[in-house]
């Protein structure tokens, strides 16, 4: 990298300083290393924040239209907030990617009305996996006849953007024992088709709604066959693996494979083993805007380097 | 026989009989399952019942569940809080489910 890249090793240290301020921190993604960067530093240094060009997609999650409980009687509000968000970026992101969740009980009306209000957001075309919450439809059919049509029916599925190749999968529809997520050996060899033949220098964006690395089994936060798909994907120079499922921020380099995980703009979940069990996580209402949030991903000058921000609601 | 599944807080549920004289020769009986915020289970996790038995699961949680039966003989809509899902067994064996949401969360039915 040349020496204004922001993976440099002097400017990585000195980043490091500036990580978890208060707007939000973003993550500089070069060659499998992320870098955190105080998103106020970034606004504060233009010349900086043009090195990270046009944002490449912008990552929602967790949006669980039709909840209305305690932790958030207003879901509407808060996903209209994060794509008002979205919408006063200076450059509109060019894909917008949800990672599962829209509706909280895959009912009709609640999926009409997330397409209603996600219509509004600035950004290119809509790229979506279901959550476990999106086909608990008994015939499973509410989310296919709207999103089904990228897969054929069958949920995974992948495209190419300025470069980078997106593989969408899906690890909400087989049960385990334990209630890890699967894939499945039907997906897991359409994957590695997928990738067969492709340079290893392709930038690679891999998402899925549970997390494909293990964030705490006891509580089901993993994907049971994924070191499978793992497998696969090593040889890539730059792999970003993003996940929603567990309403907060938790990532993990290994090697070239960066994994990331959003908030949600519904309501946070307890930390991993903290409390009885996950759900919905009751905070004062004046702190809400800060543990709910989106992700975006910008492609940094060279195509191999993806920097990766997430921003609070606040 | 009605037999109501309630999601329940786990030591709490024992299977509720509630008796009712239908117009039937046979009384129906339900057993109600629970399922409750903190531990994720249905309660009882196994109940055993004789052949024509109506299953009912309640939802006492505030999170949604669903009931799936991992042999495809039935599947629940996800179930809001107080939502409830019935099932009539007819014919003897052992029915393991789970919530497709939570799928951590299983449970028995064993029909005489």
């Amino acid at each position: 990298m040349t020496d204004d890249s922001l993976d440099s090793p002097s400017r990585r240290k000195a980043l490091g300083c500036l990580a978890y301020g208060g707007a939000g921190t973003l993550f500089v993604l070069a060659g499998g290393v992320f870098t955190p960067l105080d998103l106020a530093a970034a606004a504060a240094d233009a010349e900086r924040t043009a090195r990270l060009g046009r944002p490449l997609f912008v990552q929602l999650s967790d949006t669980h239209i039709g909840f209305n409980k305690d932790a958030n009687p207003d879901v509407n509000a808060t996903l209209t907030r994060a794509i008002d968000l979205v919408n006063a970026m200076p450059q509109a992101p060019a894909l917008l990617i949800h990672t599962g969740d829209i509706t909280h009980l895959s009912r009709p009306a609640e999926f009409d009305l997330a397409q209603q209000l996600l219509s509004r957001i600035n950004a290119g075309e809509m790229h979506t996996v279901p959550g476990e919450h999106d086909t608990s439809d008994a015939a499973v059919s509410e989310y296919f006849s709207r999103f089904g049509k990228a897969s054929n029916n069958k949920g995974y599925y992948s495209f190419d953007h300025a470069g980078v190749h997106f593989i969408a999968l899906v690890n909400v529809l087989q049960f385990k024992p334990g209630g890890l997520g699967t894939l499945g050996s039907d997906q897991l060899e359409w994957v590695e088709d997928d990738l067969k033949g492709r340079s290893a220098s392709t930038p690679i964006v891999v998402f899925a709604h549970m997390p494909l690395w293990s964030v705490y089994e006891p509580w089901g936060w993993g994907t049971g066959d994924a070191p499978q798909l793992m497998s696969y994907l090593r040889r890539f120079g730059s792999v970003t693996v993003l996940n929603g499922h567990i309403h907060q921020i938790a990532q993990k380099v290994e090697g070239n494979v960066t994994f990331h995980t959003a908030r949600s703009t519904a309501y946070p979940q307890p930390a991993a083993g903290v409390g009885e069990g996950p759900g919905p996580l009751k905070v004062p209402a004046d702190q809400l805007a800060r543990v709910l949030g989106i992700s975006s991903v910008s492609v940094v000058k060279h195509p191999r380097s993806l920097a990766l921000a997430d921003r609070t609601l606040a | 026989m009605n037999l109501k599944i309630f999601f329940a807080a786990g030591i709490l549920a024992a299977a509720l009989c509630v008796g009712s004289d239908g117009a039937a020769a046979a009384p129906a009986v339900e057993t109600i399952i629970q399922v409750s915020a903190k531990n994720f289970m249905f309660a009882p996790a196994s109940v055993t019942v004789k052949a024509g038995t109506t299953v009912t699961w309640v939802n006492l949680d505030d999170e949604p569940h669903t009931v799936f039966s991992d042999a495809g003989l039935f599947r629940s809509s996800a179930l809001d809080t107080q939502e409830r899902f019935s099932f009539k067994f007819d014919k003897a064996g052992t029915y393991h489910y789970l919530c497709t949401i939570h799928p951590r969360m299983v449970g028995t039915v064993v029909v005489e």
